[in-house]
Parts: structure tokens; sequence; C-alpha cells
């Protein structure tokens, strides 16, 4: 689908920026521009943006061969709870499903919670007669005798879009299709989510919420995106535009409007998807992905090149980052550890005397007290002026004059007087706690997925993953550190390595002993046709790449283990291959396997994807050239507790094979790499920074 | 504060991070339906002399402070001279561990530059220890099954098959038992190496510094959040269903200038049957129930808490004596943080919630023996459901919702694929929160029978069936839970062994949470949502809160 003299341009709409990123397979990058998000009309700042780059490159509007969209309309829609009014519609006995929910407080020790709002009030709550089994057989059939008046009722209660979640759909869907037809007739233009199409995966709660979120975006994103595809044609573009997903993969519009549940999330998967094409670029299969921004971290692993999936999320935490408190979605996603440690999360002390960072931020309004713009309550970025990390001068290409005695006042007067420190040692404690709870959650984030963190190369962006990376690194024993070319747009780019993708799980229940494979290959062959049918719709001549897997434990566990299938049919030795395959993945995980368990099956995986673009092949590696510094600044030593002279370096300057040791900091537009005394530096044939602790270097 | 306490901090955010991910990682291993769906393990960190530094916060608070004692008493039964590097303890003593056989915990010394510096410790519940199994029949700690005294598990890395096979030989499911146990010996190896890895990162050689600061700070913490508390001594009584006859509790709480004191005093005796609570529980749900309110952002720890000391007279039903039996110790367990908030509302008025429905609803089910051998299933499966939690001084109560616990509540859909049982109906029941100033959490109403037309044998073990959540403040009382075999069948009593034959459907309602304040005094607005909800009928609306229309 792609060649590599293909113009091909990226948006990303975030919370605060636009990122708008342009490629062509020879050059690479040719233009960036991060421009504010227009919240009102948010296609204005996307505009702006792609008319910015386009006009830098010098090409026109025909020439561009793919763009790709991100946006966090829809992740937005659903925490600030602009979205449609949705009714559900369930079986009869089970009104209650939202509201009994997992029955648990998302906080122990919080007796003063509140449960999470999830969207849909009782009285918007229906059921309807009719019962299918786990097997999926029909208990009894559906009753569409009440349908006329029900019509009315969501007439009388102004409902827009309805939710509607049949127990054991997703193994035998034929009652949430005839309820469908049956309300159609009585309202044609009722938007209608139904939970085996949007989430065909057993337990109703999880099922009924994410076909509830999807109900609840479906006007609102079919607006947006009918709009986007309006105006960008009436500028001149002429090829298709593709939305990306918070699966990491891109799907058609169509496909957009009919589950835009699979959109929400979708910049941060940009960013482990630039991790795992520079993984893949420099032969490192195991990363850990660091994106640090203004207000959040996020971690994500790559293993084996491939970005680390999960089938739930979060959205709209109450505590925002306590497990538990939002809304769960049960789709495809790239599993991210998110944490409120970012550039302007703030810094105060708690009851205990003990310095704590977020989750609450300064955002970039007011920003950080170094800012000038208003703000007063200390921040990371505040730390990071007063240790000396960013030059006062050249942030952000020097359109922001930063008032270092400002930021030091700040942590003096909200941390210092508290605990008798002075500015510099305040901004020290500061940074040691957000690098600590960065690296705890990297440890924490690798140990549930059964991997060590500690061996895998670090590829660190965003707006502050430069700046912090050797610190985390340190912290969670990692020796290498990569840093990749205009690392403050770092998913946009991420976007244009995104193959086309769509990804379906399914639950069918089985021990492998019982395993059908006449029953499983039917269940799978039906995925395929499905998954294909998407992708071709937005990759219509690429060639496709499908990957199935099944979710696998021990009878009496909890806790599902991913297991790659071979790609065709399973038969009797494929069940033994899977036994196999199981237990040697158990035994890596948990150090040894249980003899004589039964084995059970729960879910079944199907993804398709179109070949992403090419990889370009590797200059040959630079000899070492170590240089040194012509200016330089005072940083704080973490090593040394000590004021240190550190080399600075413009980014632009340094050619492949440039080496240096640190203290040193490298300055770009959007932002800055902090070189730390234990790192030593060099820039390798792709221009990207590489850093590594001194003692792996000199070994 | 210098840079050193910084550090000292950074430490201590280390310990707590590492101890979340022992659990975690227990959790994801364990083969027991009560580890994955209430998360019943806990992990800590201990320092030399035995002092805890830092708790797993887990589902259940069952683990607070039967871990902490738990460790002090084996490190004084085995002299630290006589530890090598790999050995590791263990013991399922009820009096010791965690209040019953199915509790296993492990201790480990840590060993940095050739010398014990601490002690990693994990605990986690096993599926079976043969006995009568988990249930309250057993009419003494015998009939209960396997009991472990202290022991050495693990000698220098080799594990002791022979105590391994009496492990096995003693359960009806020994392989789960076995993989349980090697997860909980990688949990205390995990946790060594990488509080030693800390150490050597920090270039420190002794726990010393870091202990004092962790449990200094939150001593201080603790006893300041006590200063601010009014002085005096508070009693309160609680009725509960009991096994056959109801028990009475009682508590005085005693809030002194740096520490509270609960006491028993005055409680009932024994059961015969396994309901009885040794203190150590009793302790832990106690002690849970008041650092939800008093200090609760302090993290678990010998200093955060050294100030709570609860006493009860030996043989009390909450201070049971070997050889009782204690299988089910949870239930009235449970009870406990109704009983000590019975004191503490009178001392704080405005912060504590009125009684709730407390005790889990859990609800085990397997095929009757009987019909097992030609039947086309073999299953065992405990579901868990909840009651509503008592109304907050300023907010409703949660409707079908674990408090004290943690658990996680059944899904309907892997219920019916886990087991041949259809479930007709799960909905919260109208009018059972107590009617108040605040609601009462509403409890709820689950049907179930028999997909394949078979019997199910099923074992209760709830409270609140002849004695509801009490309202507080003028509120008024939740409603009772209430158990039977079809809608005209007679109520079932709160515990004890029963079938439900092929045709009839189980009616399992859980209990309402009480009141908060007269229910005259409910907000309007509110009284309207809920009859708009079905929350509150139009009818009860008019008796109990005397709506007009």
């Amino acid at each position: 689908m792609t060649s590599t003299d293909e113009y091909r341009l990226a948006i990303d709409i975030g919370g605060t920026f636009t990122d708008t990123v342009l490629i062509d397979g020879v050059h690479g990058i040719l233009a960036t521009a991060k421009t504010p998000t227009t919240t009102h009309a948010p296609d204005l700042a996307a505009m702006e943006g792609a008319t910015r780059v386009l006009q830098t490159a010098g090409i026109g509007w025909d020439q561009v061969g793919t763009f790709i969209h991100g946006t966090t309309l829809a992740t937005n829609a659903l925490i600030e709870r602009r979205g449609a009014s949705v009714a559900t519609i369930t079986t009869e006995g089970f009104r209650d499903i939202l509201e009994i929910a997992f029955e648990r407080r998302y906080s122990q020790y919080a007796i003063n919670i509140e449960k999470p709002d999830l969207i849909v009030q009782r009285k918007h709550a229906f059921t309807i007669r009719g019962r299918m089994n786990a097997q999926g057989e029909e208990v009894e059939p559906i009753d569409l005798s009440g349908v006329v008046a029900l019509a009315e009722t969501l007439r009388t209660q102004k409902i827009e879009a309805v939710a509607i979640c049949l127990l054991h759909a997703y193994a035998n869907p034929a009652h949430e299709r005839a309820l469908r037809n049956a309300l159609l007739k009585q309202m044609p233009d009722l938007v209608i989510s139904l939970s085996h199409e949007v989430s065909p995966e057993a337990r109703e709660f999880d099922r009924l919420c994410t076909t509830i979120a999807n109900a609840y975006i479906q006007p609102l994103m079919a607006g947006y995106l009918a709009n986007i595809q309006t105006r960008f044609k009436a500028a001149g573009l002429t090829c298709p535009i593709l939305m990306m997903t918070a699966g990491g993969g891109m799907t058609t519009l169509e496909t957009a409007a009919r589950l835009p549940i699979r959109l929400v999330e979708s910049g941060p998967a940009g960013g482990a998807i630039l991790a795992a094409r520079i993984a893949r670029e420099t032969g490192a299969s195991e990363v850990l992905s660091f994106d640090m921004g203004g207000t959040t971290a996020k971690l994500s692993l790559i293993n084996g090149f491939r970005p680390q999936m999960s089938r739930k999320f979060e959205v709209s935490r109450a505590a925002r980052f306590i497990k538990g408190s939002g809304m769960p979605v049960r789709i495809p996603v790239i599993e991210m550890i998110e944490i409120g440690a970012g550039g302007g999360s703030i810094a105060t002390v708690d009851t205990l005397g003990r310095v704590t960072v977020g989750p609450q931020s300064a955002g970039s309004d007011p920003g950080p007290v170094g800012f000038g713009k208003g703000g007063t309550a200390p921040t990371v970025t505040d730390a990071d002026i007063a240790l000396g990390y960013i030059d006062p001068d050249r942030f952000a290409e020097g359109r922001l004059q930063i008032d270092r005695p400002a930021s030091e006042a700040a942590l003096a007067d909200s941390i210092g007087s508290q605990l008798g420190l002075n500015a510099g040692s305040s901004a020290t404690a500061v940074t040691e706690i957000v690098d600590e709870a960065m690296a705890s959650a990297a440890r924490m984030h690798a140990v549930e997925s059964g991997k060590d963190v500690s061996e895998r190369l670090m590829i660190a962006f965003g707006g502050n993953g430069p700046l912090h990376a050797t610190r985390l690194a340190r912290r969670a024993g990692i020796s290498r550190i990569l840093i990749p070319q205009d690392p403050g747009v770092g998913s946009a780019v991420g976007f244009l390595f995104a193959p086309v993708s769509f990804e379906i799980i399914r639950s069918h229940y089985t021990t492998l002993d019982e395993l059908d494979p006449d029953a499983i290959n039917s269940l799978l062959s039906d995925m395929q046709a499905e998954a294909t049918e998407v992708v071709r719709a937005g990759a219509p001549a690429s060639k496709l790449h499908e990957r199935r897997v099944a979710f696998m434990r021990y009878k009496g566990q909890g806790h599902e283990i991913e297991i790659e299938l071979d790609p065709r049919a399973l038969n009797a030795s494929g069940i033994t291959d899977l036994t196999t395959a199981f237990e040697a993945e158990y035994q890596r995980q948990f150090g040894r396997r249980v003899p004589g368990m039964t084995i059970e099956i729960l879910n079944w995986g199907l993804s398709m994807s179109s070949t992403a673009p090419a990889l370009t092949e590797a200059p040959p590696p630079p000899a070492a050239n170590h240089i040194s510094a012509t200016s330089a600044r005072m940083v704080w030593c973490n090593i040394a507790e000590d004021w240190r002279n550190a080399g600075v370096f413009d980014r632009a300057d340094l050619q492949p094979g440039d080496t240096f040791d640190g203290p040193a900091l490298i300055v770009e537009p959007q932002t800055t790499t902090f070189v730390s005394t234990d790192f030593r530096a060099s820039i390798d044939a792709r221009r990207n920074i590489w850093m590594t602790t001194r003692h792996e270097a000199a070994s | 504060m210098s840079i050193s306490s910084t550090k000292l901090q950074v430490m201590w955010n280390r310990l707590l991070a590492v101890v979340e991910e022992q659990g975690q990682a227990l959790i994801r291993a364990a083969f027991s339906p009560i580890v994955r769906e209430c998360g019943d393990i806990s992990a800590g960190i201990f320092d030399f002399e035995g002092r805890m530094l830092a708790q797993a916060v887990t589902g259940t608070p069952g683990h607070i402070n039967t871990m902490a004692e738990a460790v002090i008493t084996l490190r004084a039964q085995f002299p630290v001279q006589d530890m090598k590097p790999g050995d590791i303890y263990m013991t399922n003593d009820p009096w010791i561990a965690s209040g019953h056989l199915n509790d296993f915990l492990l201790l480990m010394p840590v060993f940095h530059t050739d010398r014990v510096i601490g002690f990693t410790s994990c605990t986690s519940h096993l599926v079976d220890l043969g006995g009568l199994g988990m249930g309250p029949e057993g009419s003494d700690i015998y009939d209960e099954g396997l009991l472990i005294p202290p022991c050495k598990l693990v000698s220098g890395g080799e594990v002791n098959a022979l105590l391994m096979d009496i492990v096995k030989a003693n359960s009806r499911e020994p392989v789960a038992n076995e993989g349980d146990i090697y997860a909980l010996i990688a949990c205390c190896e995990a946790g060594a190496t990488r509080l030693s890895a800390m150490m050597t990162e920090f270039g420190i050689d002794d726990l010393q510094a870091l202990s004092d600061y962790i449990i200094d700070t939150s001593h201080t913490a603790t006893v300041a959040a006590i200063a601010n508390l009014p002085k005096g001594t508070w009693h309160n009584t609680l009725t509960v269903d009991g096994y056959d006859s109801p028990i009475t509790l009682r508590a005085s709480l005693t809030i002194a200038e740096d520490h509270l004191l609960i006491d028993f005093t005055g409680t009932d005796p024994c059961s015969g049957k396994g309901i009885n609570v040794p203190l150590n529980y009793a302790t832990a749900y106690t002690v849970f129930a008041l650092r939800c309110i008093i200090g609760p952002e302090t993290p678990n720890n010998a200093g955060s808490l050294a100030p709570f000391r609860v006493t009860a007279p030996k043989g009390c039903i909450l201070n049971a004596q070997a050889p009782a039996p204690v299988a089910m110790r949870h239930t009235l367990g449970q009870m406990t943080p109704d009983l000590v908030y019975g004191c503490l509302s009178q001392a704080l008025p405005d912060i504590v919630p009125a009684e709730g429905a407390s005790c889990m609803y859990d609800l085990p089910l397997r095929n009757a023996p009987a019909t097992g051998a030609q039947s086309r299933e073999h299953f065992a499966v405990e579901l868990v459901f909840n009651g509503g939690t008592g109304a907050r001084p300023k907010l409703d109560g949660l409707s079908a919702t674990a408090f004290p616990s943690g658990v996680w509540g059944s899904q309907v859909e892997t219920t019916e694929a886990a087991a041949p049982v259809l479930i007709h109906r799960r909905e919260l029941r109208s009018d059972s929160g107590g009617a108040g100033r605040y609601r009462g959490g509403l409890g709820q109403r689950i049907e179930l029978s028999s997909s394949i037309d078979e019997e199910i044998m099923l074992f209760l073990s709830v409270e609140r069936v002849n004695t509801p959540a009490q309202g507080r403040y003028g509120g008024e009382n939740g409603a009772s839970g209430r158990i039977r075999l079809n809608e005209a069948g007679e109520n079932l009593p709160s515990k004890g062994e029963f079938r439900i034959m092929p045709g009839e459907t189980l009616i399992f309602e859980t209990p309402g949470g009480g009141g908060f304040g007269p229910p005259e005094e409910r907000c309007r607005d509110a009284l309207g949502r809920d009859i708009d909800a079905g929350h509150v009928s139009a009818e009860a609306a008019k008796i109990q809160y005397g709506a007009k229309s």
C-alpha cells in the first residue's frame, strides 16, 4: 500500500497540542508542527498543522498518499461527559448489571467513596424477556411484544442511543439482532450498539460498559468523522483518511464510526508504535517505552518487537490513577501504565511530612511557576529548572523565557519551609520522588507481565521523557536508553508506522481435554472473515498478516496467559502443541509448571494487519568521534550530590558518531536530553541519541 | 529533614512497591477462588527485630495485624544465628498465622553481606486442608483438617519433600496446594532478592535507619491523628445470628492521648461450631475499621499499628482458644467493624457510618455427592455476593458492595460457564436500604437453579438473617437477609448445609445497610431520584419518608 516515495501525513490531536508530521520514505521526516488544540472545533488546529507542514515541504494536498489521524475527542467526550443520552436494554432479571458492577470499593481504606458514574441512570435501564445459556443455546425465545411500548418510552425519555447487552450474546447473538431490527422498525434513526459486535467476550458488566461507552460517543464521533472527511476533501486531499486506534493499528472511517470506542487513547498508542518501530530498526527486541509529557508519564513494554497488548482499559477514573475507579471497556489496546507524573505535576508535602508529586497538574495553563504564566505551585519542571537541566534562554526555541528564581522561590516556600530544606535540596527531593514513582510503575508493570525491566532498552520521548530518562533508568536498573529524532511529537511519528489492522476477541470456553477442533476452527474462520473484510477496506492491495491467540490457564486460576496459535486449522497434534506452549510459558512466568492440572481456554483472539511501511536499510554504524562541548552550564549531579559543569550541545549540530560523557545537556526545539554523569551519549547513523551507562560502555 | 531523609522516603516507597509486586504475583499464580476473587493474600517486609516495615494492601483486611504478629512469634521461635541463606519457615496454625487452617504463612530471613538484616513474609489461602472442608460443621480444630506447627519448609534452598508430601496427602486438592506453596516460596525469595538489591543500590548495610524512619514517621502521624479525637470510653453491644442461637458481642473503646484500646469483655463464649474467631483475626478487622477513619493515609507497619491495642478474655468467641473450630472465622470477624463503629460513632457522630450488611454473602455450591457419580457435571464453585453498606453521615450507603472485605462479586456469565446453574435474576432489592436522611445501600436478590435438573449442595455461613443492620441517629434498619427455596418456601437459617433439588429455585436475598439520620430529613430531590430509579417504592416513600404523594 505504501511505496517509499509516497508522502505520508499524520495528525495527532492531543488535549493541549495538535502534532502534525509529514514524511516520505526517502528522507524521513520532512516537517513537523505543534499547534495549540482548538477544543471547540478540533479540525481547525488539524487543518492549520497540515497546511503548515505541506507549505514547509512545498507539496500539494493531492500529493499526500496516506493520511492518518488520531484524536482524543473520543476519550475527552467520555471524560467530560459530552456524549448522547443512552438507554440500556438487558435480559429480564438483570436490570442492575451496571449498578451492581463488581460489588467493590476501588479504595480499601476510603469509606466515603462514591461509585464511578457509568453514564446510564437506572430509569433509562430496560429489560426484555428471552434467554441464551453459556453454550449459546436458546433457553427461552425473545419476547418482542413490548417493543412498540418500549420505543414510545425511549422517545418520551429523549433517548438518542441504545446499548443492547443480552446475557451470553457473545455465544449467540440472535436475540440482540432480533431486538435491534424490531427497534429500528419503530425508530429508524435510533443509534444502536450491540454488545456482541462491540465486545464479544463473556462477563456481562464489562461488555455492557463497553457497549454503553460505544453508544455514548457514537453520534458525536460519526458527526466529527463525516466533518473532517468533507473538510479535507474540500482542501484537496484525494487519499482516504485512516483513523488510529487504541490497539495501535489504523482503521477506515466507516469502521471508526461503527466502533468509535476503539479510537480512545490512540495518541499514546502512537508512541508505543514508534518505540516498536525503532526496536525493529535497531534490533532491540525487548524495550521499555517511556513517554513523559506535561501531565502524565506513560510506560509500555515492547516484547519481540511488538507492543504488549491488553484486552481491557478503564476510561475516566474518578480517582485518576486508581484501578477500578473508572469505567471498564474491553477493546484491544496497547497496554500502558499511566501515572500522574509529568512536567506540570505539582509537588506538595503530605501530613506525614513526605514529599508527594501529582496527580494534580498545573498543565499548560497556568503551567509551572518558572513559565511566568501565573502558576504558583512548584512542579516537576520547576525542580528541573532549579537543578539547571533546563537552559532558561533556549527553552522552547527561546519563545518562552524561563524565570529560574521564581521556580526556586516556589520550591523553597512550598517544600523547603516545611522540611527545613533549601531550594536545591527541595528540587532534588521532588525529582527523586517522581523518578522513583515512575521506576516503581515500570517495575510493577513488568512484574505483572512476567518480565524483567532492567534488561531492556528504554526508548524515551515526549516533552519530558528525554529529560528524565537517565534518572528513571538508574532506578529501574536499565543501562541503555535511546532518544529518537523529534521526540516531542513522537506519537504522531508513530502513527506513520502503523499497519491497517483489526483485532477480534471472542469467548468460547473449553478445557484442552474436551477441545472440539471443528467448533474452534469454525469460530476462528468467522473471526478471520470479519477481520479481513475490515482490513481490506483500508488496505486493498497489501499482503495481510494474521495472528491467532488463545487465552489459557490452569483450571482454578484467575489469570490467563496468552499463547500464540498456528494460523492453520487446529487438529489433534495442534492441541498437544498448545499444551506444550502453555506449560513452557507458565514455567517462564511462575518458575514451575503444575503437573496434572486441567488446562482451560476462555477466549480466542485473531488480529489481521496489513504490511507496515518497510524499514529503510540501516546506514553503516559511524566511527566514534569523541567531542567536547563549546558551551557549558552548572547542573546538579545526583551521583556526586554536588553541582557540576555540564557540556551543552545543540542536537541539530550533532553528527553520527559523535560521543561524549555526562554530565551534558542536548538541547532541541521541543525538549532537552539530560545525559547524567553515569551515562555516555553517542549519535547513531539514524541520528538517534544513545545513552549507555559508562560502566556498560566501558565493557 | 536532610537529603538523606529524601533517600529514606524513596526507599520506603520502594519497599511499598516491592510488597505490592509480590502480592500481585501471588494472586496471579493462585489456585484458590477466594484468592482470585478476594485477593486473600498478603506480603510484607520486616526488619531484623521482626518489626513490620511494609505490607501489601490486598483485598481482605484479615492479614493486617495477623502477619505482623506472626512474624514476631516465628522469629522468637527460631534463633537467628541458626538461619542460613535460602531457609524458609512455615505454619498454618490459626492462632499464629491468620485465623484458620487454610491460610499458610511463610517467613524468609533476608541475607545481605552474609548476615540476616530482615525478613520477608507472605501468606495465601490454600484450597483444601482435608478434614470436613471449609464449612462451619467442625466441632474442633481436628475436624477441620491439617495443622502444621511452625517448621522449616525450605532449608538452604532445598524444599522439605516429606513436609510437602504430608500437605498433599491430607488434601482433596493436592496439586493446587503444591502449586500455591511453590508460589509462596517464590514470593518470599523475590522479596528477599529485591530488598538486598535495593540495599546495594542505596549503599546501606542494614535497615536500622530506614526502619526507624518508617516506624517513627508512621507512629508520629498516627498518634497525631489520635490526639485530635475526643477522649473517653464508649461501649457497644451487637447481637448476631450465630450458628443456631443469637450471640452477643460487646466492646468498649477507650481513646487515650496516644493510643486506642478496644476490649471485648462481656462477649459471649465460643460456639460449638466453626464460627469462632481467634483474637489475631478479630484484631485485624477491628484495627482495619478504625484505621479507615483514623489516619488511613499512613501505610500499615509496626509504627502505625502500635497505637491500636485489642484485648479480649480468653474463651470468648472473639478470642477463641485451641482446639475450638475456627474454619469460618471470617463470618463473625467481618462483623467486628460494626461492633467497634458502634463505640466510635458515639465519639465521632458526624464521621462513622451506620451498620451495613458487613458479612459477605458467599454461596459455595457443589454437586451433591450422591449424584456426583453418575452426574454429567462434577463441580465446585464459590460465588460471592454482597449486601448494602451502611449510610454515611453525608452520603448514602453503597448498594451491593463489599465492606469491610474487598471481595469482587461473581459475574453471571462466567458462573454459568463454570457450573451447571442458571441464574434467573440478580437485581437490587427495592426498599431494602434503611430509610434515613442518608439511605442505606440496597441488598440484591439472586435466583438460581440447576440447569441440568440435578441436586446442588449449598453451604451457608452468613449473617444478618435474624439481626438486620441498624440505622444510626434516627435512621431505620436495613432489610434482613433472606434465603429460601422457591418463593413460598420457608426461610433457611443463616448457617448450615442445604440442598437445592431439581426444579427448585434458590432465592438468595442479601441484606440492606442501615440509614443515617431521620428519614423525614431526607432531601426531597434525592428521594425523588430514588423513586424514579425504583430504589424506593412510592409506597415506602409515603410510609417511611412521609412523602406527600
